[in-house]
């Protein structure tokens, strides 16, 4: 299982990545972390004729918590991971990052990777427009911002056009006393989710709900936000039955791909057990964060 | 004649004498393995599962750059199909056999259709892509049960996708279910998997066309019955093929089959003169190496009003891919013959149909027949205790051969022998099972967490199994002037410890220490003979022939000590591979003395052979049987029909472990694999044959996370009399029980018999089987 | 195809090669460098057998073009022991803990265990933290038993010598 042939190219800066997808977009592909462009050209599922490998480039992998969390697209995942400022400050987003495969993919893959490549059952992309996150996008041309809503345009792909480059994601900082839960199930820890939900809630002083958020993963071509359903929660405590109601109303127009590893009512009525259990811990955790 | 005591290596956990270069990465596996001016071949296989070949264009391919070679089918046409390595007699299965290449048609995707064979291992690939092969689809053939219908597609013209109906049974059936008090039916389906070694096929060919030489690395199963195979296929005599063992990274049955690709890499460096390396990739393994376990049962059984089995009655459906690999029927025998397991079973009527379909060959994996059958009768016995109204132990208890009922023979034969229990205490097992898995905690800790209302629930999977088959192996001892002991055995590692094993056996006997020893296999230079590892053999039998090949080197030792010393036999001592006179130690010779000193010249003059050594051969009279139990804790998620395994236990009956350690090592490997096969791991096809289990992300094999902590317990209380060691073979242990064990846990969580007939249960299966009424 | 140089110090020796660019990691450590206890078992990042440390990460060289290693530091199983030396302590707790069979999947686990017993404070070893470790390195010989056994051996030592960290 190897790679057909492809040309090479090294970037050492954006610049140069920039006028290189300027030249080639069309006909050539980004390497960046790799954990998911290689196994496709190990299996010859991908034969791009130019890789353009990035790894080398400067200044792409800064983390910047001023105002907001501001993530260069090349930072590492296992970077993400480590960083206590990450996990005290947007926890959704680290507890997100320990459902990535494995510790070996993540000290390779980048944030900026798993959102461009935009599998609908990965982890990142769903959590981001859970986030309301924004990504920096560059190309030779210009600039441009994308919200993480609008950014997934069906399986595998993004808006962004080949001679585009994410540079930077942008995470607003959740509100004082939210509580956030990222909950997935799959066949093994690390698979890919049968379903899952990144979700954060924020409770007003009389304890019903005042803000939610809520993502799906593996519930279609893209990750899906639940508007609906976090409608419906606006003004309620957030117990059991709201929950249990919130979830159905989230999963009812959802269409799962299925695979073999599920069908899609399968999975559709998984993702609604996930989504209340997650909106319960989410609720838990505000009251923690509220002490 | 006073022979050394045995000085206890037999029977120690001493760690392993091929750790040491495996730990540091200097083993030596087959793809580690490179000869100056190498090709490398790639296969070109088939994308349909059932078509006509209209053509085969390999001009594209030939034209690409550092090709070499291109061969279809048509290139050798005249090749005999791979043959049969086990024959059972009375069945006809030569139209069933598997060309090198495909002819005329092609009966699974993955078959192989043609090679190439270029100067680099990425420019094959390259070039492979370029071959043309035209097909004409046809219907396939997906399920047994439905290829034996009259209107179902034929894999071969004129011929039924049958290959045979077995049938066996004794004892009056008829008569027992006209008594019984209870008759319990069901259906049970074991779905297709197979061991997935983590190393993957390869060979290196080379050829000397001066000497007329072929000499192969990678075929390190059964390596004397390979050389046989390629001698006939390629037309050289024996004599001019040699095969070299390399390290092996796990076999568990799949890796010593003759595949298509052992003949053409040697083919193909025998035309080209030059030497030839094949490394399988894992999608291709996915593919292109055996399937296993692939059965669909309907079983009835006819119990007495307290639970005792009067008769079972049942008719199997075996499901055998495209085409009958060596091990031929034997899996389908096996099946029959073990399917009655440990218990008093007075009538047996037992109906096989071996079909073929449209799917990858299924071949033999680690204890086959064994985990189906053991499956299908340990749920039957669950099913009926609810019924009737008793606990799944005590059923057992009612049916378990107690000790005086051995030696059991119930009048079965299959595979060439009588179904005969020599040794065992079932029950006495069962009590130490139960009692050492604390079983009774468990039960009781379930009961507190239903209460809680989680899914939690125990199973029990009761098993024997069978080792030894393949009646004869080879072994030999030669000591060298320095003292070194080489061990030689036809044997092979698959990874198993048989470096060790053999070791300890030797050693004790030549009260030298193992590390003085090194154990040589699979080098049909220097092992004339040999039958191979397979169906837990190499510690019974080959462990057999190296203690008798031992024992006449300690004689000759001693008899030529005798000559040297000259002193009587009788007067002489060994201790620590060193001969003296009783009471005068310093007048002795140590091994590698008396191997200098009895030169050519000398043995000549003494009639013997010079050196020391000796070489055995071991038979076997009978296969005998190690037995267990595998249980399981298991709670479900009810909302995602996630089922985890919280705890695995598993015994087994050894007769003798020669070295526990190990043993208990094979056991826990095999609670992981048979898990697997319970929850995790499925080749899964389309409509049209296409197989959709292409990758790791398709076939699950099971992590550290969702196997949880083993516990084994070995017994020695039933030594087997057919070999010397008192030994019966551990190989397939822990795995045999464990889709039974997982299918009765996940009845118990439920509290609800009958639910689970299907293995795998899968997440999505397990919620449909939430969401279904319970049946009877 | 454009060939590439390319310079990769691999158990501090530099390998010096022209290459295609498309030839994966795990082929220049096993054809190029000829260091061969780095093992191939599925070419998409799954099975962890090829793991190696990449400037002192646990990486699949399966998933590196050997491109990409170019100038940086690659650390092979062979690293841990020199020939004819004592095994790594690791190395020796898989051995006395019979955490290997067939050996061919060992390689990538050490390679993922050595830097978690040299990170992990032993008061976070424990059986849940050391199999989420290990889950991404598949076995099929073992069932992960006794190489959870060896962990723990590893890490009481490298504690109690003071190789391990403390908190």
């Amino acid at each position: 299982m190897k790679p057909a042939p492809f040309a090479y190219d090294r970037a050492g800066s954006v610049e140069e990545t920039l006028a290189l997808l300027a030249e080639h977009g069309d006909e050539a592909k980004v390497l960046a972390g790799g954990q998911s462009l290689v196994p496709l050209l190990n299996f010859r599922l991908a034969r791009p004729e130019r890789l353009i490998d990035i790894n080398e480039v400067q200044g792409l992998d800064r983390i910047d918590a001023n105002g907001s969390l501001r993530i260069g697209a090349l930072t590492r995942q296992a970077t993400i991971e480590g960083s206590t400022e990450i996990r005290e400050r947007v926890p959704l987003l680290h507890e997100a990052i320990t459902y990535v495969a494995h510790p070996q993919i993540r000290n390779r893959g980048t944030i900026g990777g798993s959102v461009a490549h935009a599998d609908p059952s990965a982890e990142l992309p769903a959590t981001f427009v859970a986030l309301d996150a924004a990504f920096h996008i560059r190309s030779a041309s210009g600039m441009r911002t994308v919200l993480a809503r609008e950014m997934f345009v069906t399986h595998l792909t993004t808006v962004m056009r080949p001679d585009e480059l994410l540079v930077e994601v942008e995470v607003p900082f959740p509100a004082p006393g939210t509580g956030s839960a990222f909950v997935e199930f799959a066949r093994r820890h690390g698979d890919f989710a049968l379903a899952g939900t990144a979700v954060l809630v924020g409770l007003a002083d009389d304890g019903t709900c005042s803000r939610a958020s809520i993502a799906l993963l593996a519930a279609g071509p893209v990750p899906v936000r639940a508007v609906a359903a976090e409608q419906a929660l606006l003004g309620h405590p957030l117990d059991d039955v709201v929950a249990r109601d919130a979830a159905a109303v989230a999963v009812k127009d959802v269409e799962p791909l299925a695979d073999i590893h599920g069908g899609s009512d399968y999975r559709r009525r998984t993702l609604e057990a996930l989504v209340r259990r997650a909106l319960l811990l989410a609720a838990s955790r505000v009251t923690e964060e509220r002490r | 004649m006073t022979v050394s005591a045995h000085i206890g290596y037999v029977g120690r956990s001493i760690p392993r004498l091929e750790d040491d270069r495996l730990l540091r990465g200097a083993g030596r596996f087959v793809d580690d393995v490179d000869v100056p001016g190498q090709l490398w071949m790639r296969v070109v296989r088939s994308p349909f599962a059932h078509a006509r070949i209209v053509s085969v264009d390999v001009s594209a391919a030939r034209a690409a750059p550092g090709v070499v070679a291109v061969l279809g089918g048509e290139d050798v046409r005249e090749v005999e199909p791979i043959p049969l390595r086990l024959e059972w007699p009375g069945y006809e299965l030569e139209p069933f056999l598997q060309p090198v290449l495909a002819r005329d048609k092609v009966r699974y995707v993955g078959e192989p259709v043609a090679v190439v064979v270029a100067e680099t291992q990425y420019g094959a690939e390259d070039a492979a892509d370029l071959v043309e092969v035209e097909l004409d689809p046809l219907q396939v053939v997906l399920d047994a049960r439905d290829g034996i219908d009259p209107d179902a597609e034929a894999l071969r013209d004129d011929r039924s996708n049958e290959v045979v109906l077995m049938q066996k049974g004794y004892g009056d059936v008829e008569a027992a279910f006209a008594k019984a008090a209870h008759v319990v039916s069901a259906e049970f389906i074991t779905g297709r998997h197979t061991g997935v070694p983590m190393e993957t096929r390869g060979l290196v060919a080379d050829y000397d066309p001066g000497r007329g030489r072929m000499t192969i690395w990678g075929a390190t199963l059964v390596t004397h019955y390979h050389r046989r195979v390629l001698s006939r296929l390629l037309g050289l005599s024996l004599n001019q093929i040699e095969y070299r063992p390399t390290d092996s990274g796990g076999s568990f049955g799949v890796r010593g089959d003759f595949f298509p690709e052992d003949f053409l890499v040697a083919y193909l460096a025998y035309k080209l003169g030059r030497p030839v390396k094949w490394t399988e990739d894992r999608a291709e393994h996915l593919v292109a190496t055996n399937h296993a376990r692939q059965q669909r049962y309907e079983i009835h059984g006819a119990f007495d009003a307290e639970g005792r089995l009067l008769g079972v009655r049942t008719e199997i459906w075996h499901d055998k891919g495209a085409y009958l690999r060596p091990t031929g029927v034997t899996v389908a025998e096996i099946t029959l013959g073990i399917l009655p397991g440990p218990y008093r079973l007075p009538a047996y009527d037992a109906k096989l149909h071996v079909v073929m379909t449209n799917k990858t060959p299924i071949g033999a994996y680690r204890a086959p027949g064994r985990y189906q059958t053991t499956f299908a009768r340990e749920r039957l016995l669950d099913i009926a205790a609810a019924k009737i109204g008793i606990d799944p132990v005590t059923i057992r208890r009612r049916n378990l051969i107690s000790p005086d009922e051995i030696p059991w023979e119930p009048g079965l034969v299959y595979a060439g022998e009588s179904f005969l229990l020599d040794s065992g205490d079932f029950t006495g097992m069962l009590d130490k099972s139960l009692e050492e898995s604390g079983y009774h905690e468990w039960e009781q800790e379930a009961v507190r967490l239903r209460s809680e209302g989680r899914l939690v629930g125990n199973g029990i999977g009761y098993w024997i199994d069978k080792s030894g088959l393949g009646v004869y192996e080879t072994a030999g001892i030669e000591v060298d002037p320095s003292g070194k002991v080489r061990v030689l055995i036809g044997g092979a590692s698959t990874g198993q410890g048989i470096e060790t094993v053999m070791a300890q056996i030797a050693a004790d006997v030549l009260s030298v220490s193992p590390q003085q020893i090194e154990v040589v296999y699979g080098d049909t230079n220097l092992i004339p003979d040999g039958v191979g590892s397979w169906s837990s053999r190499s510690t019974v039998i080959g462990g057999s022939a190296v203690q008798a090949a031992a024992e006449a080197t300690v004689a000759k030792a001693r008899r030529l000590a005798g000559q040297f010393l000259e002193v009587a036999e009788e007067d002489l001592e060994v201790v620590e591979g060193r001969v003296f006179v009783r009471g005068s130690p310093t007048r002795g010779m140590s091994f590698g003395e008396i191997a200098a000193q009895n030169d050519t010249v000398t043995a000549m003059r003494l009639d013997e052979d010079p050196g020391l050594g000796a070489r055995k051969i071991f038979v076997d009279k009978h296969m005998n049987y190690p037995y267990g139990v595998n249980l399981v804790q298991v709670e479900i998620d009810p909302e995602t029909g996630g089922i985890e395994v919280r705890r695995a236990f598993c015994s087994a009956e050894c007769g003798k472990a020669i070295n526990p350690m190990l043993v208990a090592g094979q056991a826990a490997g095999g609670v992981a694999q048979g898990l697997g096969g319970a929850l995790l791991e499925e080749f899964v096809y389309d409509e049209d044959g296409h197989p959709k289990a292409t990758s790791f992300m398709d076939y699950l094999l099971p992590t550290a996370l969702e196997v949880p902590p083993i516990k084994t317990l070995l017994l020695e209380d039933a030594p087997t009399p057919t070999n010397p060691l008192g030994a019966k073979g551990m190989g397939e242990t822990g795995i045999i029980g464990m889709g039974a064990a997982v299918g009765n846990a996940i009845d118990d969580a439920l509290q609800r018999a009958a639910t689970v007939h299907t293995l795998p249960v899968t997440p999505e299966r397990m919620l449909a089987l939430l969401d279904t009424p319970a049946t009877e | 195809m454009t060939l590439e140089p390319v310079s990769i110090e691999i158990n501090g020796a530099t390998y010096t090669r022209t290459i295609e660019p498309r030839m994966l990691l795990s082929d220049f450590i096993r054809h190029e460098a000829h260091l061969t206890g780095t093992h191939v078992g599925c070419e998409h990042g799954v099975c962890g057998a090829c793991t190696i440390q990449l400037d002192g990460k646990p990486v699949r060289s399966c998933l590196l073009l050997a491109v990409q290693a170019d100038g940086h530091a690659v650390r092979t199983v062979e690293a841990l022991a020199e020939p004819g030396a004592d095994l790594h302590p690791l190395q020796q707790a898989f051995h006395e803990e019979h955490a290997l069979q067939c050996g061919f999947c060992t390689p990538g686990f050490l390679m993922t265990l050595e830097p978690f017993i040299r990170e992990t404070p032993l008061d976070a070893v424990d059986e849940r933290s050391i199999r989420e470790t290990l889950a991404g390195n598949l076995c099929r010989c073992t069932g992960y038993h006794n190489i959870v056994s060896a962990v723990r051996v590893a890490a009481e030592r490298a504690h109690a010598t003071g190789a391990g960290a403390t908190r």
